[in-house]
């Protein structure tokens, strides 16, 4: 009897976020994967399966010897048969791939400072890192559009700079560099706490140990901050990585022609070229690589601690 | 030359003294404990002597040798800390590999090095065990082996044993006794138990607000202690407020206010009208309705003013004629018998002339 409603007040608690994600998480992935196998109908969306005319009446359009033209695998053919998109896959990944690693060399000093704060400062500095997050995300990259701008003071500065020593002056906006800049920014916070909050676990008694036996402290550093803090830096990676592989404005605002990121892509097939099925496929591919990189990671994770 | 010396030790955090010019030297081979109440400044020597902590006058050295510019990765000195401070992510085999790869030890020679170490401390078959998987007694037993591994010229203990139950300290304690003898590496022990200083040591510095009270052989210590912090913070002792009444020759005679004349060992410098403390251990003490006793017995009257049971033995508090209250102890060894007396019952009690020792002022 206990156990009983022990289980139900637990379906109970847990039940409303289930039914949010299943309506507003699963059932959309379900229509995209379906989507993915259909055509295109003639001013966008997809070519409907029913049809219904002026009296009322329900017809279906789609029956045994017809459904080629309705259902088709083409769409993915689409995807390999053009090397482009593949070599915007790599390049988003790098895109990313650089963003996290960027965000982990300058998050890390940062979360470090903060958790070996005393407690005063350290909610000032936490609450400096979430300070950005108040205003306006397109705001703040607007903001950059003005910093890297070709008549800021920065960009004229460092003409005048790389004038001096006989560089030729460069345009930042709209390069690589600016969405690399514009992705970092906006990812660094997701760094920073994950990292923070496991630095700030730490036990120093376990410092002070190495160092007794013998660590310099690049050793300390090196066989027990850094190994200790890894969940930190996963956490932080996976908070980084995935949204920085999906994001489109900052590339739209900051990139240029030749900086776009599969993000683009997708939003170009369903708000411009009108072509929702090769979206959601590239949407699927998008979010099944994401799944094969984290397979990989736990994989090689968990064959590391076995060897140990 | 002493293994260790510190001369003329100082250490202030702010306003406050932590070490006052404490100076002592420890030889090699010797269980050496720092024992007194938190705050009497043994953590804080501790610290100085592996290096944390830079003392503000004095100095510290190790084989003859100044360790002032040696930080503490250098020194040939290693710490058991009280929370073990294991690397909960490595298995105990790297924990106790960890200081011999810092050391640059062959990585060849390395693996034979732990598994002896690990015999030592019985912990063979623990070897790919993570910290987290141990019970206390074999977390504690990792740190002295990761601690010990690569011989440090000196060992130094902060409380190893607080963290672990009754039953189990003993038992360490015994260890590591044996494990001092086998290893013969010179251990500097932290520990404010008392019982624990004196089961393990080879000689104790009693420590109280950054100086060192007495420094000697656990039973001088304990016998003989040199002024009331010590008499009174070593075991139970009961501190009989006295007059010299009487020098010169092998004894002297104190007088107990309101009690009466008793005899004692002679004190060095003692005159006659000097007040002091004399000192007894409970033990020392016997306790009888009617005492028989020979001339080298003091002997005096009194009632028994509150008894407590610890089960090998009955303490009964007894209230001399003066009000004083005194501290004796009967053993229950006779069987069935385990409460001799009640409450206000005539008592008479004796001790040696020389069971007590007197301290002047």
């Amino acid at each position: 009897m206990r156990n009983l409603s022990s289980r139900l007040s637990r379906w109970l608690i847990s039940g409303p976020p289930l039914l949010y994600l299943l309506i507003f998480f699963a059932a959309p992935t379900l229509i995209m994967v379906f989507a993915a196998f259909r055509i295109p109908g003639d001013y966008g969306g997809l070519l409907p399966l029913l049809q219904t005319d002026d009296a009322g009446k329900t017809e279906v359009l789609i029956n045994a010897g017809n459904w080629h033209d309705f259902i088709t695998f083409e769409n993915f053919g689409r995807f390999f048969e053009d090397s482009i998109y593949a070599e915007l896959f790599l390049k988003s990944f790098w895109y990313a791939g650089i963003t996290t690693l960027i965000c982990i060399v300058l998050a890390y000093p940062l979360a470090w400072l903060i958790a070996r704060s005393n407690k005063k400062t350290r909610d000032l500095l936490v609450l400096l890192v979430i300070l950005p997050f108040w205003s306006n995300f397109l705001i703040r990259v607007y903001a950059w559009m003005i910093i890297l701008g070709p008549q800021s003071y920065f960009s004229v500065a460092l003409n005048h700079l790389l004038a001096l020593v006989g560089i030729e002056p460069v345009s930042l906006l709209f390069s690589q560099f600016a969405v690399i800049i514009g992705l970092v920014y906006v990812h660094l916070p997701f760094m920073v706490l994950p990292l923070y909050a496991n630095l700030e676990k730490h036990d120093m008694a376990l410092l002070d140990a190495a160092q007794d036996l013998g660590a310099n402290a690049w050793q300390r550093f090196w066989r027990i901050t850094w190994p200790l803090s890894l969940p930190g830096v996963w956490a932080g990676t996976a908070l980084v990585f995935i949204p920085a592989l999906g994001m489109f404005a900052i590339p739209d605002l900051l990139g240029g022609t030749n900086s776009i990121m599969i993000g683009n892509l997708i939003k170009q097939q369903f708000l411009d070229s009108r072509d929702w099925p090769f979206g959601s496929v590239l949407s699927i591919m998008l979010t099944l690589s994401v799944l094969l990189m984290a397979a990989i990671a736990g994989w090689a994770g968990r064959s590391k601690k076995e060897r140990a | 030359m002493a293994l260790l010396e510190i001369r003329d030790v100082v250490k202030t955090f702010g306003d406050f003294t932590a070490v006052n010019h404490v100076s002592l030297s420890v030889e090699a081979g010797e269980f050496f404990t720092l024992l007194g109440p938190s705050g009497c400044g043994k953590t804080t020597l501790l610290r100085m002597l592996a290096g944390f902590e830079q003392p503000n006058a004095g100095q510290i050295l190790l084989d003859g040798k100044d360790m002032s510019q040696v930080p503490p990765e250098k020194r040939p000195v290693h710490t058991v800390f009280q929370s073990y401070a294991l690397f909960p992510h490595m298995t105990v085999a790297q924990n106790i590999a960890f200081p011999l790869q810092m050391a640059g030890v062959a990585k060849a020679d390395i693996p034979a090095r732990v598994d002896e170490v690990l015999e030592d401390v019985r912990l063979q078959q623990f070897a790919k065990r993570l910290p987290h998987e141990l019970s206390g007694g074999q977390r504690q037993r990792v740190a002295i082996a990761r601690a010990l591994v690569n011989r440090p010229r000196l060992l130094l203990l902060d409380e190893p044993l607080s963290a672990l139950d009754a039953k189990l300290r003993e038992e360490m304690q015994l260890e590591l006794i044996n494990l001092q003898k086998e290893v013969g590496i010179t251990f500097v022990y932290v520990t404010h138990d008392q019982g624990e200083a004196l089961a393990l040591s080879h000689r104790i510095a009693v420590m109280n607000k950054g100086e060192v009270a007495q420094l000697d052989a656990p039973e001088t210590i304990y016998s003989y202690p040199k002024n009331r912090f010590v008499a009174d913070f070593i075991g139970q002792c009961n501190l009989l407020d006295a007059k010299v009444a009487e020098v010169g020759g092998s004894r002297m005679k104190l007088e107990i206010p309101g009690v009466g004349l008793c005899e004692a060992l002679p004190v060095e410098g003692a005159q006659v009208g000097q007040s002091g403390t004399l000192t007894l251990r409970p033990e020392k003490i016997r306790l009888a309705a009617a005492v028989t006793h020979d001339a080298d017995e003091v002997h005096f009257k009194g009632k028994v003013h509150d008894c407590l049971y610890l089960g090998d033995v009955t303490i009964y508090i007894v209230e001399l004629e003066n009000g004083t209250l005194v501290e004796t102890m009967l053993p229950n060894s006779a069987p069935g018998r385990a409460r001799f007396f009640d409450d206000n019952d005539a008592v008479e009690l004796a001790w040696r002339f020389d069971a007590g020792h007197f301290l002047l002022g």
